[in-house]
């Protein structure tokens, strides 16, 4: 992966710079020693390891806001990090420039039950919001797995989601508004506990922009009322495509579940043999599907969900008769990264989306691309909105078998373009898939997203080299070329 | 002077257009059937660009609940062809046909998503921007791009949708949307409340809405809004009355409205009433239309955390002539004495304290040019929506004024 050239004039200022940054953060708040700094070398994404020319951890917003003054003054680069659990690189160091950790934004403001909202600083976890509320039987929705230690501010940037976001919606459902600073150092306010923000929704577009268009430093967001029941199915099938066309077919009857989720073969049997989850064994798909509601509802619905799979030829089907053997069901898949990590030395985890229909072909199509890299695949997936998370199986330390994972990786993410699907559907694109942009975008598309950037940050500090394969100067994108077109429209009606 | 209209067909054609205009330094006023013309400040353009001839349903898939469809759609054709398969717009989109006098249902799918209308179902299943997936468009600079996709989830580079949802034609002029459809309800019911006042039903409200029992509407009718309803049960009562809407699986909405009228029941002194489902649909597409207010006076819009309806509620009652609250006290609706048309600082300064913002809906075209129709912005952030503007439209070709003076 090759990162933009390091900046010799950001590299000579190292001294001054760190200095000015004191003078803004005193005491321990900036750290410059290679041996204190090896911490932020990296995100969950650790093939990639980069040390920063200073981490700075700033405690309010004043001194955000100053930090990033300087640093657009004096063209220094920031990476803004939050939990630093990024799973494509989001918060990867540069070597010419400075890590922002959010750390020590770490309080709750607000529990405000009235209006169902929770006011926090975005270095608190994102588990840590429902602990705020459940004792009033409220919780925060989206859930990414690594929820007990990602912060709220690092979802914002990355629009995470969850196996709960079929029903509940992702980040960006279910956030009213934050208090951000700008390059520039001003400070702005987008929504607030109301419902619908005024103006452009700029709100929206904070949301899952990786860290490249401002800081947020303070967060509210929707909490709901925890559904008086959940209940969860395990069903299993022959085939993949029984298994698909099941999770088609609940769709179809007007059924929205609050979890949908499908494991292959090989991630069923690594997650088995993990945890003990009381998965079958002798079959090809499985399938678990998490109905919430009132008791009454979800009696209901697992009874037409249980006849669907048994038209689809079901071999297997379990309803949990307890809220132990709900967690249990679920367990399986909650550890199936860690499980498919004890089979094998090293995994990559991807992260594209497909229209559901196209299920079936990409699974057929992965297996033979596993069979040409010679390397082992396990496919867990978030069915019900078509989240595919194929994990690829390799040892780095046989010559060159990261780099063909790294194909084989790419060449799924573009079989997803293909089939009508997208990059990357929750673990963001940054240093990771950025590179296979331009398979989504086009020249005038990728130029456009950019042309934004430069109104949230002119000077480009903000995580230059991530998400965008090249780097534009704002001058040059903002140049208009219009062309008259090719037909002047005689008969147009113009009535 | 009304000018002449184009109309073009393609997105070819509407990108020449663009392009033509960009070349030539000319503004465009940008509409789909041209029936919420009337919301915003007035667009003094060169010339007028109606999508409405971008038409057509072109991707429909039940299963993958997506469907893709030309801007120029117009609602009436999209909800048809949902309602065939027992699926909706979850987000409700008003019909502002009654309060800009137009035939309902002639609004278009573009129009709908341009302005980001939402019904009272939004405080359960999001906005009109929650439900955009993906969008073809033409910018300003007459370059067209596609943001997006026909897939749910997507973090594969800046959300533009979220952006072109609700910037009323002044980044970019759509052309074709893919957007996210559900499952209609088996059935709905409706619990009315009945009490003395605003502060203890906008109470029982935020108390319904805080219970698990899934309310997928929360309005407030005072006498007069109820007065105008076709419901005969809501005409009688002399009381307030507070609605409440039930939606699911048959069992599930009969457990859920004897539920939640229990817990609700627990403090005493409220009533209770019942409507069915076919109630239920007239009421809640009265509330959503905006039929149970003045068709003739300045309409306001108030966006503000649901807790503070309570705290402005006699203030609300003192200045408005009619009002009506849905989303459990989030959004009000003030229909004031003509006289009080102008009167945008006096709301606003009264909701400053709070958090919330206010929109002049309707008024005339005179009082829309000299009062600021969307929420005025602190300065770093009108900064920062001009160059957002600026980004798409460098040279303000596209519904210039539409929402602010200087976007």
């Amino acid at each position: 992966m090759e990162m933009p050239a390091l900046d010799r004039d950001s590299l000579a200022k190292r001294d001054r710079i760190v200095a000015a940054l004191r003078a803004i953060v005193p005491g321990e708040g900036v750290i410059a020693n290679v041996t204190e700094m090896r911490a932020y070398e990296c995100d969950a994404l650790s093939a990639y390891r980069t040390l920063p020319m200073a981490v700075v951890l700033p405690a309010s917003v004043q001194q955000v806001s100053a930090i990033l003054k300087l640093c657009n003054d004096e063209k220094i680069k920031v990476v803004p990090r939050g939990g630093g659990t990024s799973l494509s690189g989001g918060s990867l160091p540069l070597g010419d420039g400075i890590v922002l950790g959010m750390g020590k934004f770490n309080k709750i403001l607000d529990v405000d039950f009235q209006n169902r909202c929770v006011v926090v600083q975005p270095g608190v976890t994102n588990l840590a919001i429902t602990r705020a509320v459940e004792h009033e039987g409220f919780y925060y929705a989206p859930d990414p797995s690594s929820q007990i230690a990602c912060s709220i501010g690092g979802n914002v940037a990355e629009n995470s989601g969850g196996v709960h976001c079929l029903k509940y919606g992702l980040t960006t459902n279910n956030l009213l508004g934050v208090e951000m600073v700008l390059p520039d150092g001003s400070v702005i306010r987008l929504g607030g506990r109301h419902l619908d923000a005024d103006g452009y929704d700029l709100l929206g577009v904070m949301t899952g922009s990786e860290g490249l268009l401002g800081v947020v430093t303070e967060v509210t967001v929707r909490i709901l009322k925890k559904p008086d029941t959940a209940r969860a199915v395990l069903m299993g099938f022959p085939s993949n495509e029984t298994g698909g066309d099941t999770v088609a077919s609940i769709i179809a009857a007007g059924i929205i579940p609050g979890g949908l989720e499908m494991m292959d073969r090989p991630a069923i049997h690594a997650a088995e043999d993990f945890c003990k989850a009381g998965y079958p064994r002798d079959v090809e798909a499985l399938l678990i599907c998490e109905l919430d509601g009132t008791a009454q509802e979800v009696d209901h619905l697992i009874d037409i969900v249980a006849a669907i799979a048994r038209q689809h030829h079901a071999s297997f089907i379990k309803v949990s008769e307890s809220e132990e053997e709900r967690t249990r069901f679920w367990a399986g898949r909650k550890a199936a990264f860690p499980a498919v990590g004890r089979i094998s030395p090293d995994y990559l985890c991807m992260d594209g989306t497909i229209p559901r229909s196209q299920l079936a072909h990409v699974l057929k199509r992965m297996e033979e691309m596993s069979a040409h890299y010679g390397l082992r695949v396990a496919n867990v997936f978030h069915a019900g909105d078509g989240n595919l998370h194929p994990l690829i199986l390799f040892d780095a330390n046989v010559p060159d078998e990261l780099r063909k994972a790294e194909d084989f990786g790419a060449d799924i993410l573009k079989l997803c373009v293909e089939v009508g699907g997208v990059l990357t559907g929750e673990h963001g694109v940054g240093v990771e898939k950025r590179d296979l942009m331009p398979s989504m975008f086009n020249e005038n598309e990728l130029a456009q997203q950019q042309r934004l950037k430069c109104a949230f940050d002119p000077v480009q500090i903000l995580n230059p080299g991530k998400v965008f394969p090249k780097l534009h100067r704002c001058a040059e994108l903002g140049r208009l070329h219009v062309q008259r077109g090719a037909l002047p429209f005689p008969d147009l009606p113009r009535f | 002077m009304e000018q002449s209209i184009l109309e073009p067909a393609t997105l070819e054609e509407t990108r020449d257009l663009v392009a033509e205009a960009v070349l030539d330094g000319k503004t465009l006023e940008i509409m789909g059937a041209g029936s919420k013309r009337g919301l915003g400040r007035p667009v003094r353009a060169e010339r007028v660009l109606s999508t409405r001839r971008l038409e057509g349903v072109d991707l429909y898939e039940p299963a993958e609940l997506v469907m893709s469809a030309g801007v120029g759609t117009p609602m009436a054709t999209i909800q048809a062809t949902l309602a065939e398969r027992g699926q909706e717009l979850a987000f409700e989109p008003a019909d502002y046909g009654v309060i800009f006098d137009h035939e309902p249902g002639v609004q278009t799918i573009g129009g709908v998503f341009a302005a980001n209308l939402s019904g009272p179902r939004r405080l359960k299943v999001g906005a009109a921007r929650d439900h955009l997936l993906g969008v073809t468009c033409v910018t300003g600079r007459g370059e067209v791009i596609r943001a997006g996709g026909r897939v749910v989830k997507n973090v594969t580079g800046y959300d533009l949708c979220k952006l072109l949802a609700g910037s009323h034609g002044t980044l970019a002029v759509m052309t074709r949307v893919i957007f996210k459809v559900l499952p209609r309800a088996e059935t709905s019911a409706t619990l009315l409340v009945r009490g003395a006042d605003e502060q203890r039903l906008l109470a029982a409200l935020r108390l319904a809405m805080n219970s698990s029992f899934e309310v997928s509407g929360a309005a407030l009718l005072p006498i007069l809004a109820a007065g105008r309803s076709k419901v005969a049960m809501l005409r009688k009562p002399v009381r307030l009355q507070a609605a409440l809407r039930l939606e699911g699986p048959p069992p599930s909405v009969a457990h859920r409205i004897d539920a939640l009228q229990q817990l609700l029941a627990e403090d005493g002194g409220l009533g209770f009433e019942r409507l069915d489902a076919n109630d239920t649909a007239t009421l809640w597409a009265e509330i959503r239309d905006l039929k149970l207010l003045s068709p003739a006076l300045p309409l306001w819009r108030l966006s503000m955390p649901p807790s503070v309806a309570a705290t402005l509620s006699e203030w609300i009652g003192q200045m408005s002539a009619e009002h009506l609250y849905d989303w459990s006290g989030g959004l009000v609706w003030l229909a004031l004495k003509p006289a009080w048309a102008g009167e945008a600082d006096l709301i606003r300064r009264a909701l400053a304290d709070h958090g919330g913002h206010a929109t002049l809906i309707r008024a005339a075209y005179e009082v829309r040019e000299r009062v600021p129709v969307f929420e005025p912005q602190p300065l770093a952030l009108a900064a920062l929506t001009r160059r957002v503007k600026e980004s798409f439209d460098p040279k303000h070709i596209l519904n210039p004024g539409r929402m602010y003076a200087e976007v």
